[in-house]
Parts: structure tokens; C-alpha cells; sequence
């Protein structure tokens, strides 16, 4: 009787075991934020863009490294480009990135970004519809969007004298040295697209002329190609005009309240920026972890409400301690201008729009007056050094 | 005792050769590789026909360079022997006073003449309050030059301080014996054994002036494109290390011509210097 029942224990035992395994293999609750703990997650960010703890805001950073205890090593670029070089570099590895759209195509196309295990992500419930399976990244394998948004005209409206409704205003004289432009390629580039009614993602080479030409046309008068600069000069009234993306026209109003925004009517760039993990990330589970943590409701209201920028999450659209719901800058009721999104180009177009790029930077500047002082000091030097050697043969002939 | 240096000489030497070879010359091979590839790693010359195209920006990049060179040797020259002349608590204090701004971070030291030379800055917000009116700053050579000779200046006066500290007193006072007047002291003794420090204070500075990139960006506007900024952005936009790589020895090159001809003349001053004393 003792051994039929231990049979039975033993039998009962056995399928609870099967169960249980069948069970645990049936759902992949695979996931232990408990397993990574004390490891440490690289992100590589834009400037500005994430909550940080100031100004009484919510530091997700920390509030991460508190739950987790896994420590975040966070650093940031200033553009895709910079962001991209880095990445293939190989001087550094990182877990989390979140670059634009276009560069988000590219890093696909080149096999640099790994497939998200979504079943580690459940927040990505809250990505409305039209922020999924967007052009870049189709099926949705590689990308979480983290932010939208459209690239303005910034003007400060003491030293404008109307309010501009065009790209043509950076291009007016009367603003000469007080006006700014993007420091990358491909947004200044855009602009003057935009301006000359091209396509952005233009594969002709004229077109990238063309633009080139707009562009050197207004050289003379742009005070820098800025880019997290812009905030200074922008708020200190160092310079009337500049192009930049909308979200941040609303950090900096904070500060300069002179200054407003438009959308000029020949149409805009429209970007997303999504959060991505790199092929050769080390520490995949804990980004896939951090990307979800991102998208927690609160956590994401916090980043939201900081960095200004649209948010694609329906949790944080119907949150009431979301600040910018419905902001018309954000959010604008109806777009009657053209947007287009930035396509990855081919290899020639992105080298011939470097290398314009690189023709740009470095031309203009009158440097006759360059020229002729070096030759007036050569020809010094050469004088003198001619006198010192008859010098000293001179005094050569002397001691001998 | 005139042996080879023994193993334990050489064993000290040896965490210098590795550093060497391991972070000066294998880089210098790299950059030499890449000047002379492509994209696919095969042969060619390409990248160095492309050179002229930036000859303006080096021809500026030089010209600014050696105008902020020659103004932190006039200024730093007379401060050195003030410096080297005082009393040794002062010589103490002076000289943590030229370090002290080397403490601080040379990026955010430039980013703090922006606010100073800013159209609403520092200096124009003054001279408004004034009643003057407000000077264009930033954004111009000037401003460029300025910053050079701001972040290099220390780098100047050290080695013409420490030259000068250890210049032999007897030497003066022989010269005054034999009737020289001050201009003589200075021309005919100091000047000459000062030269080995004013050679390498004009190489410490020269040679970052030349090739910042971070300056020029800050405080340059669209004035200024230095031939650091081209580099800069083969690297880290343009990502044609190759392009970068062969601009980068070109101004390798260029520097060390220049050293070159400046040692030339610092020689024979030592010479000319030694026989007239």
C-alpha cells in the first residue's frame, strides 16, 4: 500500500514536472530583470532628449538604475552622421540607439541594427497604428518609435521685420549675419530642396547642384551652421533666424519669449526617431528591457513633457499630466504645406552630397589679404635667410 | 664601463618603446595607409590629387596659426622674464597663475569666450551700457586668433619661463663688466640663451593652432574654415577616413617644414648668439 502510493506521488510528480515544462515552454516569459542586475546598458542619445532630473523633471535614467539595478552609461551625438561614424567605428559599443528615420533605413539596409524580441516589449502596445510598420523598418522587426516630429523656421520677432511664411526668408539680405542653418548635410540640404521645390530623396545629381548652388548663394549671409548651439544663440538673441526641429522651438520659447515658430509653405522635412538596438550590442536583454521602461506610460509622459517633442504613444495622448496635448505647434490640426520623411540615399548621392557639403564649408572668405601677407613673410624669411648665410660665411673668412 | 646599456636600462626604457610604437608610430601607419587607399582598401592617389582643392584652407589655417603664434611669443616672452626675475614665492604664485585656467577644460574655456565676444555678450553688453556702440566679435578671424592664443598661451610662456630661470647671472653681469649697456644684455645674453625655449614654446603652440578645429567652430562662424574642420568632418560626418587621413599628413608635412625652416634659424642664432658674446 506505502509503495502503490509513492507510485502515485512519483506518477503525479513526473506530469507536474511535464506540465510545468510544457507550460514554461508554451509562453516566453523568458525575461529576468533579476538575471541582469549589476550589469551595465550603454545608450547613445541626441542632446536634450530625454528627462533628466532638472528643473524638478522625473530622471529616468536613475529611476531605471533604481528598479533595475543595472547601471546606464548614457552619452550623446549631435546628429545621425555623427552617430552613425561612431557606431561603425567600433571605438564603442552601445546596447540602445535612437536615430532618425532615414538613418534608421540605412542601418538596416547595412545590417548594423538586431531584431527586437517584441515579447520583451509589451508597452509596444501603446504605439498607435500609424506609428507601426512605418517605411524604414516595414515590418516592424528593428524600431520602437520614440518621438515625431517636422523641422520649422525659428525667428526671433524683435529683429525680423515681418513675419517669415517662407524657406526665402534665410535667403534676405537684410538678415545678413543673423542668420543660422543646420550643421549636417542632409537638413540644410533639405531646406534648400524644399525651397527650389526638389525632392529631398532625389537620386539626380542636378538636383543636389542645384541645392548646392542655393545654399552657397546664401553662405554670405549665415552667421554659423549650428547645432545644439542654436539654443544659446537662439535665446539670447544672437540671431533672428534658424531652422530647427519643432519640438525644440518650444524648450527655447521658454526661455526668449520673443521668439515664434512657422511652418514655411513650401513644405517641411517630418522625421521619427526610434529606439533601436545595434547588431553588436552586448547586453540585448537589458535594452529590450530599457525600451520597454521607456515605454511605460509615465515614464514616456516624463521624457514627453521634457524634450517637447511629438509623442507617438496613446497612453501618454490621454495621460492628464501630459503638458502638450494638443499643442498646435506638436500637433497642427491640418498640414496644407508638403511633408516628406528623409529616405536613405544610394552611395553616390550621399558621397556627392558630402562632398558639396564639404565644398560649401570650406568656400567664401576673401583670402587675398591671406595670400599676400604669408608671400611678404616667405620672401622675409628667404631675405634672411639669406643674409645670415653671407654672414656667416663672411665670418668665416674672417676667422680663417 | 663603456658597455652596452644593461638589461636593467633597457627594461626601463621599454614601457616608453611600447607606448611609442604602440599609440605614435602604428597610428602614423594607419594614417599612411588610409591617405593612400580607397574605399576598398586598393592602391591610390586619389585622396592626395584631392588636396589642392583645400589649398586656401590650408594656406589660412598657417597664416592664423603663425599670427597666433607671434602674438603669444610677444606677450609671453617679456611675462616669462618678469616671471623668471622675481622673487621665488612670487615666481610660485605667478606661474600657478599661468597653469590655473589649464585646469579647467579647454572646451569649456572656448565655449566661455562665445559668451564674452557674443553680439549680446560680456564686452558688448558693457560698452552698450556705456553709451558706445557694440562691436562685432564673434564670428570673425579675430576672434579665432583670440581663442588660439588663449588656450595656447601657457604652453608659451613655460618653456621660456624655465629656459630663463636657469640662465647663468654670472653671464649678465660679464657682459655689463665688458660695457655692454641693457640692449646688449638682452641681445647678446639672454635673447640667444633663451632661443632653445622659445623653439619649443613656438612649436607647442604653433603646431595646435594649426590644426584645432574646435576654435575655429566656436568662435570662427562661417568666417573661418581652418583645415581641422575639414578633417573633422571626413571623420566624423563625412566618414572618408581616407580623405581625412591624406589631409591629415599633408599638414603633417606642412608643419614639419615649417619646424624644420624655424630650427634652421634658431641655429644659427645660437651660433651667431655664442661667437658675438
Amino acid at each position: 500500500m506505502k509503495k502503490f502510493f509513492s507510485l502515485i506521488t512519483a506518477i503525479v510528480l513526473a506530469f507536474g514536472a511535464l506540465g510545468t515544462t510544457v507550460f514554461a515552454t508554451g509562453t516566453t516569459e523568458a525575461l529576468d530583470p533579476e538575471s541582469l542586475r549589476g550589469t551595465t546598458l550603454y545608450v547613445y542619445n541626441w542632446g536634450e532628449y530625454i528627462s533628466d532630473g532638472s528643473e524638478g523633471s522625473l530622471d529616468v535614467n536613475k529611476e531605471f538604475e533604481d528598479r533595475y539595478g543595472i547601471h546606464v552609461e548614457y552619452t550623446n551625438f549631435t546628429s545621425n552622421e555623427d552617430m552613425y561614424a561612431k557606431l561603425i567605428s567600433g571605438g564603442a559599443n552601445y546596447d540602445v540607439i535612437i536615430p532618425s528615420d532615414y538613418m534608421i533605413e540605412r542601418l538596416i539596409k547595412e545590417g548594423l541594427l538586431a531584431k527586437l524580441n517584441f515579447d520583451n516589449i509589451p508597452n509596444y502596445r501603446y504605439i498607435p497604428e500609424e506609428y507601426r510598420d512605418l517605411y524604414f523598418d516595414p515590418n516592424n522587426e528593428y524600431s520602437v518609435p520614440y518621438t515625431f516630429g517636422m523641422v520649422g523656421l525659428i525667428y526671433n520677432t524683435k529683429m525680423v521685420s515681418e513675419a517669415p511664411d517662407s524657406w526665402n526668408a534665410m535667403w534676405d539680405e537684410q538678415y545678413s549675419g543673423e542668420i543660422l542653418n543646420f550643421n549636417n548635410p542632409r537638413d540644410a540640404f533639405g531646406i534648400a530642396q524644399f525651397l527650389l521645390g526638389l525632392d529631398i530623396n532625389s537620386e539626380n545629381p542636378d538636383d543636389w547642384q542645384a541645392a548646392y548652388e542655393k545654399l552657397s548663394e546664401e553662405k554670405p549671409l549665415v552667421q554659423s551652421y549650428v547645432m545644439d548651439e542654436i539654443y544659446n544663440k537662439m535665446e539670447n538673441g544672437e540671431a533672428a533666424l534658424a531652422p530647427y526641429y519643432a519640438g525644440d522651438f518650444l524648450m527655447m520659447v521658454d526661455n526668449n519669449p520673443d521668439l515664434a515658430f512657422v511652418y514655411p509653405k513650401e513644405g517641411t522635412n517630418v522625421f521619427v526617431d526610434s529606439m533601436c538596438i545595434p547588431a553588436n550590442a552586448q547586453n540585448k536583454e537589458a535594452a529590450e528591457l530599457y525600451i520597454n521602461f521607456m515605454l511605460e506610460t509615465d515614464i514616456a509622459t516624463a521624457n514627453a513633457n521634457y524634450i517637447s517633442y511629438g509623442c507617438p504613444h496613446t497612453g501618454v495622448q490621454s495621460n492628464p499630466d501630459y503638458e502638450w496635448v494638443g499643442n498646435e505647434i506638436l500637433y497642427p490640426e491640418s498640414v496644407d504645406f508638403k511633408t516628406d520623411y528623409f529616405h536613405n540615399l544610394s552611395d553616390e548621392t550621399l558621397s556627392l552630397m558630402t562632398s558639396l557639403w564639404d565644398d560649401l564649408m570650406v568656400e567664401g572668405g576673401n583670402n587675398t589679404g591671406v595670400y599676400i601677407a604669408l608671400a611678404v613673410i616667405v620672401a622675409a624669411v628667404i631675405i634672411i635667410a639669406v643674409v645670415m648665410a653671407v654672414r656667416k660665411k663672411r665670418r668665416a673668412n674672417i676667422d680663417d | 664601463m663603456n658597455q652596452k646599456p644593461s638589461l636593467g636600462k633597457r627594461l626601463l626604457a621599454a614601457p616608453h618603446l611600447v607606448w611609442s610604437a604602440l599609440f605614435i608610430i602604428a597610428p602614423l601607419i594607419m594614417v599612411v595607409y588610409y591617405a593612400f587607399t580607397d574605399g576598398n582598401g586598393s592602391f591610390t592617389l586619389s585622396n592626395i590629387t584631392a588636396i589642392p582643392d583645400y589649398a586656401d584652407t590650408f594656406v589660412l589655417s598657417i597664416w592664423l596659426g603663425l599670427l597666433a603664434t607671434v602674438i603669444s611669443l610677444i606677450i609671453a616672452y617679456p611675462l616669462a622674464y618678469f616671471i623668471s626675475q622675481s622673487k621665488l614665492p612670487v615666481q610660485q604664485t605667478m606661474i600657478m597663475l599661468v597653469m590655473l585656467p589649464m585646469w579647467m577644460n579647454f572646451l569649456l574655456r572656448t565655449y566661455s569666450w562665445m559668451t564674452i565676444l557674443e553680439d549680446n555678450g560680456i564686452i558688448n553688453t558693457i560698452l552698450t551700457s556705456v553709451g558706445l556702440s557694440s562691436l562685432r566679435l564673434i564670428n570673425t578671424r579675430g576672434a579665432v586668433v583670440l581663442g588660439m592664443v588663449y588656450d595656447f598661451l601657457p604652453y608659451m610662456i613655460l618653456p621660456i619661463y624655465s629656459v630663463m630661470v636657469k640662465l647663468d647671472h654670472s653671464l649678465i653681469e660679464a657682459c655689463q663688466d665688458l660695457g655692454g649697456n641693457k640692449w646688449d644684455v638682452f641681445s647678446k645674453v639672454i635673447l640667444p640663451n633663451s632661443i632653445s625655449g622659445i623653439v619649443s614654446g613656438i612649436t607647442m603652440v604653433f603646431v595646435p593652432s594649426v590644426s584645432t578645429f574646435y576654435i575655429s567652430q566656436k568662435l570662427g562662424g562661417t568666417s573661418t574654415q581652418l583645415i581641422g574642420d575639414v578633417i573633422e568632418r571626413q571623420f566624423m560626418t563625412a566618414n572618408n577616413y581616407h580623405l581625412g587621413a591624406a589631409l591629415s599628413l599633408v599638414l603633417m608635412v606642412l608643419i614639419l617644414v615649417c619646424m624644420a625652416i624655424m630650427n634652421h634659424f634658431s641655429d644659427g642664432e645660437i651660433e651667431t648668439g655664442r661667437i658675438s658674446a
